[in-house]
Order: structure tokens, then sequence, then C-alpha cells
């Protein structure tokens, strides 16, 4: 299944990173198919790019809907032999009070049961969130190819 | 309208045929529950083949439309989840609730010519 | 002029890197210029050396030819990209001939020796240019040497993935026994791994047969812990959602528990006692009506009821 992907002027790529902003709903369908296209040129195939992409949405939308602005870093990640992917979220929106709270299930403080970020941890193998109130909010998560 | 939507007798067919972004689910769902409310419709497919991708706000979104059109009378059927786009979903746990599925159109409208053929007899 | 410490600077007035770049310009010139000697050098060597054995003297020195000139644009744009490119373009063309890493690194390392000495040659009456020139030229040639080394490898590891997982798909048994029924054995303990490859391969089993039916028969399955009573529901689940339905079998009374302990809701799951028994379920399910007689034979007919 391709895409005709859209003309993104903005989306930057920094040696082997590649940067998305995100400040709106369009720019989710960008950070995943970005996100899509480099797990591809990874090594990762099959359900599992569905997997990264469908992780990288939720995380975006996570941003939108909350910090109202961001971005979303990823990069091929190498160690000891294993290629893998490293999608990091980063915004400096409000924060999180309560991760532990939101890291649960069920929980959303809007728009009724969002699964994002417990979601996006069951996705990938590592996940990292760090938090402040007032400050900011980065994910961090990876996926290995297997 | 972005996702084009047709009329098969007494269902309406809307076949997404690219990437949506949110705003363009939301107006989906809102243009096939008004389309059902003003056709009369009694079946709705969603063909969503194209996706590689169905996070949450999809799925809570279909649900919503299933919800919408069934208010209005109407049974939703999804159609066209791909093997790999199933795999992520069932990963993240996520769940399409009472809404029925079925593997593509042909079986999608087979589907709804059975859920809705009690209910012709019914009206007589 | 410190020249003990292998760095030199020039007259004040120009910075390093202007004078860094006019003489890489230079380098990469006189390489251009000398392309034919030096690729004959080099290919002669590679044959010494007895490397490249799985090509003959005209392929090697076909070879020779792209790999020279897209060795002195790397050196000569020091782009990265141009670099990782060129490091998988050659992967690309020569892992299938069978070439081993110790021999790319090989020839690699041998067209540095081979351009090294051709810079000795230009600028050995003066040692000071002769160490700048050098200065530019091996942390260059070297990242070119480590970059196909590591594109080489990457690239071999890739294909051996992917012939794992044919074997691997070629060994799961997703069987068609009827028009829009899959039957899935499952036998033995699976690693996570395993699983979901399996899982992967029914649903594209489900979209290739267009199946309405799936009999997952677990008979072969000693024990279930959380982890894999998970993936099960999981792929129960999947299935669904492509429209299938799933019929269980060869549950036993210890692995009902488990699904049970973990919350599983087994009525939302179809299940029978054996497989002979999902396989006339899942016939009915499709509309065969299934007669047995009870004769020495056992004869089955089967009539697809008509559907509107």
């Amino acid at each position: 299944m391709r895409f005709v992907s859209s003309f993104v002027s903005e989306v930057a790529a920094v040696g082997d990173e590649i940067h998305v902003p995100i400040s709106s709903d369009a720019d989710i369908v960008i950070a995943r198919q970005q996100g899509r296209a480099l797990a591809e040129r990874i090594g990762f195939a099959g359900g599992n790019l569905a997997v990264v992409a469908t992780a990288i949405s939720e995380v975006a939308r996570n941003i939108v809907e909350y910090a109202k602005r961001g971005e979303i870093v990823l990069k091929p990640v190498n160690q000891g032999g294993r290629q893998g992917l490293t999608v990091m979220a980063r915004d400096q929106g409000p924060g999180i009070p309560d991760i532990a709270l939101a890291m649960q299930d069920g929980y959303s403080t809007a728009k009724g049961l969002g699964l994002g970020l417990p979601g996006a941890r069951r996705l990938m193998d590592e996940f990292e969130i760090i938090s402040k109130v007032g400050r900011g909010t980065t994910v961090t998560m990876k996926k290995w190819v297997r | 309208m972005l996702v084009p939507i047709l009329k098969q007798r007494d269902f309406l067919i809307a076949t997404i045929q690219s990437a949506l972004t949110d705003d363009d689910l939301l107006q989906l769902r809102d243009d096939l529950a008004e389309r059902v409310g003003r056709c009369r419709s009694r079946g709705v497919i969603v063909d969503v083949t194209v996706l590689d991708v169905m996070d949450s706000f999809a799925a809570r979104t279909l649900r919503a439309l299933a919800h919408m059109v069934g208010l209005r009378g109407a049974r939703t059927v999804i159609v066209g989840i791909q093997p790999e786009v199933a795999f992520a979903m069932v990963q993240l746990g996520l769940t399409l609730g009472d809404v029925e599925t079925a593997l593509d159109l042909e079986e999608g409208i087979e589907l709804l010519q059975k859920r809705t053929k009690r209910s012709a007899h019914r009206g007589g | 002029m410190r020249s003990n410490e292998g760095r030199l600077q020039d007259s004040v007035e120009q910075p390093p890197s202007e004078s860094t770049s006019d003489l890489l310009k230079e380098l990469v010139a006189h390489l251009r210029e000398n392309r034919t000697q030096l690729r004959e050098d080099w290919a002669r060597r590679i044959t010494e050396s007895r490397l490249l054995t799985a090509m003959t003297r005209e392929e090697i020195f076909a070879e020779a030819t792209a790999v020279y000139d897209n060795y002195v644009t790397v050196l000569e744009t020091g782009s990265v990209e141009v670099l990782e490119a060129y490091a998988r373009d050659l992967s690309e063309r020569i892992i299938p001939r069978g070439v081993e890493v110790h021999e790319v690194l090989g020839i690699v390392l041998l067209l540095r020796d081979v351009l090294a000495r051709s810079l000795f040659v230009k600028y050995q009456s003066e040692p000071p240019l002769l160490s700048r020139a050098l200065d530019v030229y091996e942390p260059a040639a070297n990242r070119i040497a480590t970059t196909v080394a590591v594109g080489f490898v990457q690239e071999r590891e890739r294909i051996i993935r992917q012939q794992q997982e044919a074997i691997r798909e070629l060994s799961t048994p997703v069987l068609q026994v009827r028009e829009r029924l899959l039957i899935l054995p499952i036998i033995g303990v699976i690693d996570p791994q395993r699983a979901r490859q399996i899982t992967e391969q029914l649903l594209r089993g489900i979209r290739a047969n267009r199946a309405k039916v799936v009999v997952i028969d677990i008979t072969g399955v000693p024990t279930v812990d959380s982890a894999v009573a998970n993936r099960m529901v999981q792929t129960v689940d999947a299935s669904r959602l492509m429209g299938a339905t799933v019929i269980v079998t060869g549950l036993s009374p210890e692995i009902a528990q488990t699904l049970v302990t973990i919350g599983v809701d087994l009525s939302r799951m179809r299940t029978v006692g054996d497989l002979q028994g999902g396989i006339e379920e899942a016939e009915r399910l499709l509309g065969y009506k299934v007669i047995r007689e009870e004769t020495e034979e056992e004869s089955e007919e089967e009539e697809p009821e008509a559907t509107t």
C-alpha cells in the first residue's frame, strides 16, 4: 500500500535524524508516513511497519491534543548489531502532573477514551517518558528489527 | 468531500482512497450520518483497504460513526482491514466494539444484506 | 612551523580550511587524471591478493571502473549520503556474487593503498606538502573503508534475516482445507517471535484465501502462560477484524483455566473440544451440509447452501 506522500517542505533531515514539526492533525499523518518510510529503510517489514507507524501516530496526536505543538524526531539506531528505530516526541506543553495515572489504560483528560501513551508503550520495545508540569514532555521509544 | 460515497440501492459505500487526517475522518463521519438520514439508507460500508494505519482516533471515530448511523436506523460494516493493520491494532489493544467487520466489499455487502433482510420483511 | 606535529600552518593570511579544500581539489584532479593507470594497478593488486575469486578478470575490471569513479567522487564531496549510497550499491552488486566481507574490505583497502602510493609519488619531493595531502586523504579514505564494511555487513544481515523469515514461513502450517476455511494447528512451545510470525502469516492467509472461518487447534500446545494466552487472544481478535470467524479447538481444562485467570471472556471465543469437531462446526458455518452415514465407509456429502 503506497500513498502519494504529502509535500513535506518542513521536514528536516539532520544527518540520520528526521524532524517533523507537529502542530496540527495533518502533521500526525506526515510523522507516521515518514516514520514508516524510515522504518522500512532500516529493515522493518510486515506487521511491524504498521506497529511503528501506529505508535508514532499515538504520540504525535498526544502532542496535538495536550501541548498544541511539538516535534517528532525519528532516528535509526544500531546497538550490538541490532538495528532499530528511535522515536522521540517532544513538546513544551503543560506537562503531565501524574505520569503513572496517564500511563494507565483508559485514562484521558479530554476527548473520550484515549489509548495514546499506554498504547504506544505496548507497541514499542522500549519506552521512556519524562514530563514536568509547566515545562513539557518528552517521550522516547525504540523498536528493534527482529 | 474527500471520501467518495456511493449509493447502491439501500446501502451507502464510502471508499477511503488515501491517508486521512483526524479532521477528514470526522468529516466522513458527519457526511455519512447526514447522507444516511437523507437517503434513508439501511446500511453503510466503510472501506478502509487503503489505510495502512488504524490508530485509536480512527477506531473511536469509526465506532462513533456506526453509532450515529445506527441512530438513523442503519447498520455499519467496516471492510478491508489489512493483515498488518489488524496485527498492529490488537497489539495496541484497539477494539471496534460492536461494529461489524468483513474481509472486503463483496463480503461486506453480503453481510449487510443478511443483517437487513429481516427488517425488510417485517416492514412488509 | 611545527612539522613534528604533522600539522602545518601555512602563511598566516590563508585560513587553513581554504587551502585544505584547494589541496583536496588538487588530489581529486590527480586521481581523476591518472584513473586508467591507477585502476589497472588496483585490479592487478586484487588479482594478486587472490580476492574476488568468484569473479573473472573482466568482471573485476568492470567493477573496478565503477567503484573507482565513485570512490573519487566521495573523496571529493565528502557527502555522507553519497557515501552510504555508494556502500549500499557496492554491497547489492557484490553480495549476490558470493563475495565475503574480508574481500570487500580487502579491495577497498587496496584501492586506498594504490591511491595513497600515487600521492606519495606525486608529492615525494615536498615532504610538508605530502604530509598535508595525507592529512586530507587518510581520514576520508578510512571513512570510506569503514562505511563500506559496515554497509556490507548490514546488507548481509538483512539478507540473512529475509532468508530466515522465508524458511520460517515455509514451516508454518496455515492449511486451506476447503474454500474459505483455514486451519492452523499449533504444536509445541512457541516463542514470541515465532508467535508473531505465525499470526502474521495467518492474517495474510485470511486475505489470500478469503477465509471466512479459521480453526486454530491448540491440542499440541502443552502449557500456556499469560503471555502466550494474550498472544492467542490477539490472534483471534485480529482474525475477527478481518471478518473471519475463529474456532479454537483442543482447549485443555488447564489452558482454559489460564485464559479465565488472565481475564479472557471464553464466551467471546468459539471453542470446540477437538479438531474434527471444529472443522465440522466450521463447515456448518460455511453452509456445507455434513452427512455422515453409519456404514463401514464414512462418506461425506457437501452441498453449499445457496446464498443470495
